[in-house]
């Protein structure tokens, strides 16, 4: 993983040095609330329902194992011992205290580690594809293109307060998994005919009160240009967006007001004076960030382990948890695991100091002493020797890091919602809850198999409810918690809006109109039809004419 | 009363710039010029460009103009060899267009004069605001200059191209 040289470290300790001072200030009262609030955004810390909230940057989602103890004794003596693992790869603590956190950054600093632009109107962390470098339909690595960017946009000085928010997302595989449709900016690392590296780039795209799919902005976007293209496409955003309306400021509103066309127009004018520029990326520099993520020191072993075979087996748990949370890799021998954060009882993505240490151990011996955090909210080991599975996985269940269940319904995405977050209409977390308690039981949570149920507290869609296969949006009404059900909604390649089935429901109601779906799923299936599959094959009404029963109708019991 | 003050030069100085504004309604070519260097917002410049330039030419008195954030450079793009100083307006330091406003100056329309900020900046933003090219900062009422001065190095790198190092960090940190 990239290494900081002396350069990054001095800017990331001025940084220190610099939030320390406006703390300071604020507490002296020299800066006023509004002074303070843009400055504390941009370096992660909301005021939130407990205190405040710090949200601490995973750079694309990779982490080492000593950044991971790091954040694990951050929470343990900062905070009440766990973090929450956010959809944007980063990890939220949310009960902190302001006058402490100038010394949080400064420890955190020493592993590499910050809080930089983790929200507030400024470029955001860049999000990539947490199966980057292992997975085997890869066209290229996204995460030196990844850290390239990060520089860029790090104290960026003429983006620091841009109309609204700004969220990329790169991936380099041929499927996507980094939502880069539903991105500011999402760039789809492609090649050319040539053979050439270059990008396809998406821009407008978002979830939030106007969900959004990205548009095509340009085809093909040669690499040596990846600056001075972002550069423009923000000199024209931050010139031309909206200021006078925050839900109407992001991009896409921007993109859609202009029409792609236009947009790409305005953008590729102004890339014209840029293009020859300075901030033409070299290949020197690529090849030196590149280097950093070169591969780890893969051993030559056989396609398949016989004990690991054997296990599989002979062991059903084990088999199960394999064929869940276990991804095939591009080296022969070698797997990722995924290491679940979602299980019934605890918030989904909360991992405690303890599980990201128990985490760190078994990146440090059995994956090259890394680790992922992927924005389905679980955390990865991207190189794991086949023969070694078994007892990750015995470690893993130590850990309470082994539900066999991701893809599947109790993997699901959400917010913290109103029990945390200042800005929810509604918790999202009894929610969940209610949720995986329901479908709890293994084999029929297999049963129903690969399933994409998120869970969003507010219309800022953290927990990306437009795009599950079941979205929940949880709405205040006359200051009740109600929650609206979107139906057919997708990531990857095909990505798609969920759409809005009919009124909301009480949350006691949710779990039961969620089992009623899905019981219309398992009525109409054919074999190895996903419930998604099904959807789109018979529409939408069989769906929501269950959902809202007739009054005679009894519903069905729980767990049939 | 305390003359006005403007850091320039990493220090502060006094100014004799004043800005002239445009009531709401207030024809351009009506707006009375008061004595000495003034700033007039783009629609007064254009309005009154022959007057403004005979009292440069006729008493010396030097020509600025200032910009609100909305403004369009390419209508005064042919006139910048008029400026001594151009000052970019920060109605609120959270609107961040005047930092586009300052790199497209500098490096589209080669602009070399003074480039100052004004309105509702303070320390937090001294920097970035003489990364994109502003060399002159009025700051913001209630505000610390002195405490702004100190801005200056609050960081000692920057990994992008800027007014103050024309090349990207990663130009020069590759031997």
């Amino acid at each position: 993983m990239y290494k900081y040289d002396d350069y990054d470290h001095a800017i990331v300790q001025a940084r220190v040095a610099q939030f320390r001072g406006q703390t300071e200030r604020y507490l002296a009262g020299v800066l006023s609330d509004d002074e303070f609030r843009p400055l504390r955004l941009q370096n992660g810390l909301y005021i939130q329902r407990h205190g405040p909230m710090l949200r601490l940057a995973v750079p694309y989602g990779l982490l080492s194992a000593a950044q991971l103890r790091r954040f694990a004794d951050i929470a343990r003596r900062y905070d009440r011992g766990y973090g929450h693992f956010t959809t944007r790869h980063n990890l939220q603590l949310n009960w902190v205290k302001l006058p402490e956190v100038p010394a949080i950054l400064a420890e955190l600093a020493q592993d590499e580690l910050h809080a930089i632009q983790t929200s507030g109107n400024c470029i955001r962390n860049v999000t990539t594809d947490h199966f980057a470098g292992v997975a085997a339909d890869e066209i290229a690595d996204p995460r030196p293109w990844a850290e390239i960017l990060r520089q860029w946009s790090t104290f960026n000085p003429e983006f620091a307060y841009l109309p609204r928010k700004f969220k990329v997302a790169i991936s380099g595989a041929a499927e996507d998994r980094a939502a880069i449709q539903v991105h500011d900016l999402g760039l789809q690392v492609a090649r050319s005919d040539a053979g050439e590296i270059g990008f396809k780039v998406y821009a407008g795209g978002g979830l939030g009160r106007t969900p959004l799919l990205g548009q095509v902005v340009r085809e093909f976007l040669p690499w040596q240009h990846l600056l001075s293209y972002t550069e423009a496409l923000l000199r024209v955003f931050n010139r031309h967006g909206r200021r006078d309306n925050a839900f109407k400021a992001r991009i896409k509103i921007l993109v859609k007001a202009l029409g792609r066309e236009e947009f790409a127009r305005q953008v590729e004018e102004e890339w014209a004076h840029l293009q020859s520029g300075p901030s033409t990326l070299t290949q020197a520099e690529v090849d030196r960030v590149s280097r950093q993520f070169a591969a780890p020191a893969y051993e030559t072993l056989a396609a398949d382990d016989l004990c690991h075979l054997a296990h599989l087996r002979e062991d059903k748990a084990f088999a199960r948890w394999v064929e869940r949370n276990v991804q095939t890799h591009r080296v022969a021998g070698y797997a990722a695991v995924t290491l679940s954060l979602k299980k019934p009882g605890a918030a989904p993505g909360d991992a405690s100091s303890e599980q990201m240490e128990a985490a760190a151990d078994l990146a440090e011996r059995y994956s090259f002493g890394e680790i992922r955090v992927s924005h389905e909210q679980n955390l990865i080991l991207a190189d794991v020797p086949q023969r070694e599975l078994y007892t990750v996985w015995h470690r893993a269940k130590a850990a309470c890091l082994a539900a066999p269940t991701v893809g599947l319904i109790q993997d699901l995405i959400t917010c913290p919602g109103g029990d945390f977050c200042g800005l929810a209409n509604a918790r999202s977390l009894p929610i969940a809850a209610a949720i995986q308690e329901r479908f709890e039981d293994l084999d029929y949570q297999h049963d129903i198999g690969e399933f994409e149920l998120n869970i969003s507290g507010c219309m800022n869609s953290c927990g990306h409810h437009h795009l599950g296969a079941i979205g929940i949006l949880g709405v205040d009404k006359n200051g009740e918690e109600w929650y609206q059900v979107t139906l057919g909604g997708r990531q990857g390649n095909d990505a798609r809006i969920g759409e809005v089935i009919g009124r909301s429901f009480a949350a006691a109601e949710v779990p039961d109109a969620i089992e009623r779906l899905i019981g219309v799923y398992l009525a109409h299936r054919h074999a190895d039809e996903r419930f998604i599959d099904t959807f789109d094959r018979i529409g939408e009404e069989p769906f929501r004419n269950a959902a809202y029963p007739q009054p005679h109708q009894s519903r069905r019991v729980a767990n049939g | 009363m305390a003359k006005k003050q403007i850091i320039k030069e990493r220090r502060l100085q006094d100014d004799a710039w004043k800005v002239v504004t445009l009531v709401d309604g207030a024809a351009p070519f009506d707006v009375c010029l008061p004595v000495g260097p003034l700033l007039v917002p783009v629609a007064v410049w254009k309005a009154k460009k022959a007057c403004l330039i005979h009292r440069e030419y006729e008493h010396g008195t030097p020509l600025g103009i200032w910009l609100a954030p909305e403004d369009d450079l390419a209508e005064i793009a042919a006139d910048l060899d008029d400026f001594t100083v151009i000052a970019v307006h920060f109605p609120k330091f959270t609107d961040g267009r005047g930092y586009s406003t300052a790199r497209l100056l500098r490096e589209r329309y080669g602009y070399d004069g003074e480039l100052r900020a004004f309105g509702d900046i303070g320390r937090d933003q001294i920097f970035f605001l003489n990364r994109v090219g502003f060399d002159a900062f009025v700051i913001g009422e209630g505000k610390s200059a002195e405490d702004a001065l100190a801005a200056f190095d609050d960081f000692p790198e920057s990994y992008q191209g800027n007014a103050v190092q024309p090349l990207p960090l990663f130009r020069r940190r590759v031997a």
